[in-house]
């Protein structure tokens, strides 16, 4: 599913040369004016963990990091990417091993259908980066751009927690 | 005391088995978990095929209008554009699809495009495929109709009125399907109680649970084969084709549907037939892959809202103790343009006539409309939540106004544990319960003593007041299809069930396919539970497909993932199967080590002889003999074994009465108990939730963990439409929150922590004790409006819608001194 695929050619915006590195790996590429960060990385590039959930920057699903900064990826154009680094959820596995964030998600059931998931971990990087120690309350605050249908955010919230206390925050803010 | 129907309903219990154990009834961490948090799941707008196009509806702006034409040519002309689909091709191509009601209900015809008018903005007349998703846009936006504009009505019962602007020729009327419920004597009640409470209007309404992966599919008719592929997150894949099928005019074997992820559903997902119908068409005759994922503003104009009902002349006799005698009601649901899966509506509520409670005496009066609105489709808590809702309100509204003490008054109208099995007066048969043991816990869990105190102190002057609510619920699951013949006696649906398969494969794994469509219930994992005790093997290897393919899953009719029934009849099916399984591998075990099979025991994946685990065979010994040596084995045990064991779940159902509107309607009840304490500030109606609890029953519980993790789902959701979401149409038939910035979906600062406490009353019923769930009941609609009502003064109006937003809450709040209270008691 990953394969990369051919650029639209009968499109008749303007095309612009991007370089950009995204999970250590650099990608040139030329894209159009008009794509999304969210459709390059998932329609271009095959990063098909990033998910779209609303268009309108209000569900979160589509949540990378770029440059350091938690961003929607449907609110920004693929062009502004150009020299940036970009993480996304397919970077959080180290040699296909569940990091410490993803392990407590499957430990406290933080995720049902799995759709806002790879956004939810995003914010939650970014969140323990900024706060390796958060409190619940802190952790409904970093993770308020991202809505979850399915858990009622309970077992997310757990899931955070729990990971901040086994050392995930701390990791990450290593990391920075 | 006349006419109270007698039990006429026997459910046999059922034998439990006694393998689980082991690993069911554990939380173990899900199977599927890996892929999602590695992000390397398969969701369907994630699926790519060579050649495939985009595609791209064009949807009315208008709310009813006459099509007076539709130019396609413009879109066409743009590079990279493949082409168009119009309605009047779909009418040349396809029949109407095939509609539930009777006549003249029944004669509603509906293509997979608007043929000749549009009926709700959002009504698709046109789709355009292209290669990408932006052409698609812009070709869409290319496609010129022209409208000639007709009144709209909007609401539900106005619809009914003969004057009303006709949505469908062919019916006549709005009015779509109409009945009478009507169960033990409600005027005797009404006549011979000390107090009859009356209600005006109780409306609940529309909302969804707008599942965060909008609907999506990638259909392929392929050329060669005239096969249809239809990779999708359609969830009733099976409901789908028997829709679609006679609708393109293929057979069953020409329908392939397909899914892997799907990104949560909660009925909604019932729904995308008809874009699903619309697509096929467009690949046939474009010669591609047509692959479409809406936008998330397409998904709020037009995938389905819940049902929305309007209860009117509501009468409720009560005894001077405070017995129920029962609730005499006139329902209005308003199923939007078309009928979806609808009017089914119109009787699934009935599934929980009395709710709760020890209601002898109903007469429900029940109209079914359409209007210009988005259609319905099943929502979470689908049909049985509008109408558990009106039972909790008409107990809470008894409470304040007749002086009992709403805890108090619970626990006198509750069927008690000893009542089970419980036969409602329309012969539903509630299995199993313990409500006020549900009840204390819930309470107990947010210290209601203290909360009460609390709310005493706060006192007048304060600015804020604190309300506390109860919402009792049921969640019935695993339904009887036979119910849809008191809708229509002529459907020829009854029953239920589900379909499992397992596999001892070539190298003695265990594979297991389903044939449901799990969206985040843990499917793999909780089959994989069950399995392991009977085949005495780890979870861990048991391999449990991911998805759906009608290819090679089994399945029947049936199946797929809804109306909370996967515990007792998607796990039934792969317990059976698994016994199949478990027997062959017994038979071969006893030729292959030379004993009696009654000494034999399965454990660590291998067959060995009880006491003496020295003479056994693991699994793959077993497979080799089958699959691969079976010169070894007798002729008779060779011809008699496949190590290939497919189970059909069939749940223990008669028909029902369609005339007299009886029957066993479903086969298990888990209960949820809800306890809301909220806190309003008087000065802006602004709500904060301080404290909240949930009493779960279903029954045996196979995976704690993932049972929890759905009483959370539905909780959240079910606080989001009491509070934040809602579907509201203007005069017009314009939709007010097309996107999540109007919809505002529940959120992790809106939502509270959620306590969760247990009772666990086995279904006797069910092969594994579980009762369905998930849906919830809608408990947290009921549960908040109590404790609004609960936190207003005595002379305030009664909270009679299930949506209360914080203007609402204010309204109320600060209501005039003699505003019309929509409530009155009658005292003999």
């Amino acid at each position: 599913m990953s394969d990369e695929r051919d650029p639209v050619v009968s499109d008749e915006g303007t095309a612009h040369a991007i370089e950009v590195t995204i999970n250590g790996e650099t990608h040139k590429r030329t894209v159009l004016a008009r794509q999304l960060l969210v459709h390059f990385l998932r329609d271009t590039l095959g990063l098909q963990g990033t998910h779209v959930g609303c268009d309108t920057g209000s569900c979160g699903a589509c949540s990378v990091i770029v440059d350091g900064q938690l961003i929607k990826s449907c609110m920004m154009l693929a062009p502004q990417v150009d020299g940036a680094s970009i993480e996304t959820v397919e970077g959080l596995a180290q040699d296909g091993e569940l990091n410490v964030l993803q392990r407590s998600f499957n430990e406290n059931h933080g995720l049902q259908c799995g759709y806002c998931t790879p956004g939810m971990l995003m914010a939650a990087t970014d969140l323990l980066r900024r706060n390796p120690n958060p409190s619940e309350d802190e952790i409904r605050h970093g993770i308020r751009g991202n809505i979850c249908r399915c858990t009622g955010y309970v077992n997310i919230v757990k899931s955070i927690k729990a990971a901040a206390e086994a050392g995930a925050g701390a990791a990450e803010e290593a990391s920075r | 005391m006349s006419s109270v129907p007698v039990a006429q309903t026997t459910v046999e219990s059922v034998e439990k088995p006694d393998r689980l154990g082991e690993w069911s009834g554990k939380s173990i961490p899900r199977k599927e978990d890996g892929r999602h948090l590695k992000g390397q799941a398969l969701f369907t707008d994630d699926k790519w095929q060579h050649r495939m196009g985009y595609a791209h509806f064009v949807r009315s702006p208008h709310a009813h209008a006459r099509i007076v034409s539709v130019d396609t040519s413009r879109a066409e002309a743009l590079e990279g554009v493949f082409g168009t689909l119009t309605g009047d091709e779909v009418k040349d191509l396809s029949e109407p699809f095939f509609q539930i009601a009777p006549p003249p209900g029944g004669n509603l015809k509906e293509w997979c495009l608007a043929v000749g008018k549009v009926r709700y903005q959002g009504d698709a007349v046109a789709v355009v495929l292209a290669e990408s998703r932006e052409i698609a846009r812009d070709a869409a936006e290319l496609v010129e109709v022209e409208y000639e504009p007709l009144p709209a009505i909007v609401d539900g019962i106005a619809a009914a009125d003969p004057d009303a602007p006709l949505l469908h020729d062919e019916v006549g009327s709005n009015i779509v399907w109409h009945g009478v419920y009507d169960y033990g004597d409600i005027d005797w009640a009404l006549e011979n109680a000390d107090h009859v409470v009356k209600i005006d209007r109780l409306h609940f309404h529309r909302f969804s649970s707008t599942p965060l992966e909008c609907n999506a599919a990638v259909v392929n008719w392929e050329q060669g084969t005239g096969v249809i592929e239809i990779f999708s997150n359609n969830q009733m894949p099976m409901f789908a084709s028997l829709v679609i099928g006679p609708a393109l005019g293929v057979p069953s074997n020409k329908i392939q549907f397909q899914s892997q992820d799907i990104g949560g559903a909660f009925g909604i997902k019932i729904g995308s037939y008809p874009q699903i119908t619309a697509l096929a068409l467009l690949s046939k005759k474009l010669g591609r892959p047509a692959k479409w994922t809406e936008y998330r503003t397409d998904h709020m104009l037009s995938a389905g809202h819940g049902n929305e009902r309007t209860f009117v002349d509501i009468q409720v006799p009560v005894m001077a103790d405070g017995t129920i005698l029962g609730v005499k009601v006139r329902a209005f649901d308003d199923a939007g343009a078309y009928l979806h899966y609808e009017p089914l509506g119109a009787v699934i509520w009935s599934q929980v006539v009395p709710g709760c409670y020890k209601i002898k005496h109903v007469q429900v009066d029940f109209t079914e409309t359409v209007s210009n609105k988005c259609p319905t489709i099943p929502n979470r808590g689908y049909s049985r939540m509008q109408h558990l809702w009106l039972i909790e309100r008409i107990v809470d509204v008894v409470a304040t106004e007749l002086g009992f003490d709403p805890v108090e008054l619970r626990k006198h109208n509750y069927i008690q544990p000893e009542d089970y099995p419980y036969e409602t007066p329309n012969a539903c048969v509630y299995d199993s319960g313990d409500l006020p043991k549900a009840l204390d816990l819930a309470l107990g869990a947010v210290d209601y003593p203290a909360w009460l105190k609390r709310q005493e102190e706060l006192g007048t002057g304060s600015g804020k007041r604190i309300g506390i609510g109860i919402g009792t619920t049921l969640d019935s699951g695993t339904n009887n299809f036979g119910q849809a013949r008191i809708i229509n006696p002529e459907l020829p649906f009854s029953g239920n069930g589900e379909a499992a398969y397992a596999k001892l494969d070539l190298y003695g794994e265990v594979n297991l396919n389903l044939g449901t469509t799990p969206q985040g219930q843990g499917h793999e994992t909780t089959a994989a539970q069950v399995v392991a005790d009977i085949l005495g093997m780890s979870p861990d290897d048991v391999n449990v497909t991911a998805g759906f393919d009608q290819r090679h899953n089994t399945y029947v009719a049936f199946s797929g993932t809804y109306a909370s029934q996967f515990a007792v009849t998607g796990l039934g099916a792969a317990m059976g199967a698994a016994e199949k399984l478990r027997a062959e591998i017994l038979k071969v075990a006893a030729y292959a080590l030379e004993a009696d099979e009654a000494d034999l025991d399965l454990g660590g994946g291998q067959v060995f002889v009880r006491g003496d685990r020295e003479r056994a065979i693991p699994f793959i010994g077993i497979a080799n003999l089958v699959y691969s040596n079976n010169a070894v084995l007798s002729p008779e045990l060779a011809g008699s074994v496949s190590l290939n064991c497919r189970h059909v779940y069939v749940p223990p159902f008669q028909v029902p009465d369609h005339e007299a509107k009886t029957g066993n309607l479903t086969l298990t009840y888990a209960s949820q108990t809800h306890v809301c304490v909220l806190e309003i500030d008087e000065e802006t109606g602004h709500v904060e939730i301080l404290d909240y609890a949930v009493a779960d029953d279903c029954g045996r519980v196979i995976n704690p963990m993932i049972v929890d993790g759905q009483v959370h789902g539905a909780t959240a959701l079910g606080i989001g439409a009491a509070l934040f979401e809602t579907f509201e149409y203007d005069d017009e038939g314009q939709l007010m929150q097309s996107s999540f910035y109007d919809y505002h979906a529940i959120t992790a600062l809106d939502a509270p922590h959620i306590k969760t406490e247990h009772v666990q009353t086995p279904s006797p019923f069910t092969p594994n004790g579980a009762k369905g769930m998930g849906e919830g009941g809608g408990a947290p609609l009921h549960a908040v409006c109590a404790a609004i009502q609960n936190a207003l003064d005595d002379g305030a109006p009664v909270v009679s819608e299930s949506h209360n937003s914080w203007e609402r809450i204010y309204r109320l709040i600060n209501h005039e001194p003699n505003a019309p209270r929509g409530v009155e008691v009658v005292t003999r």
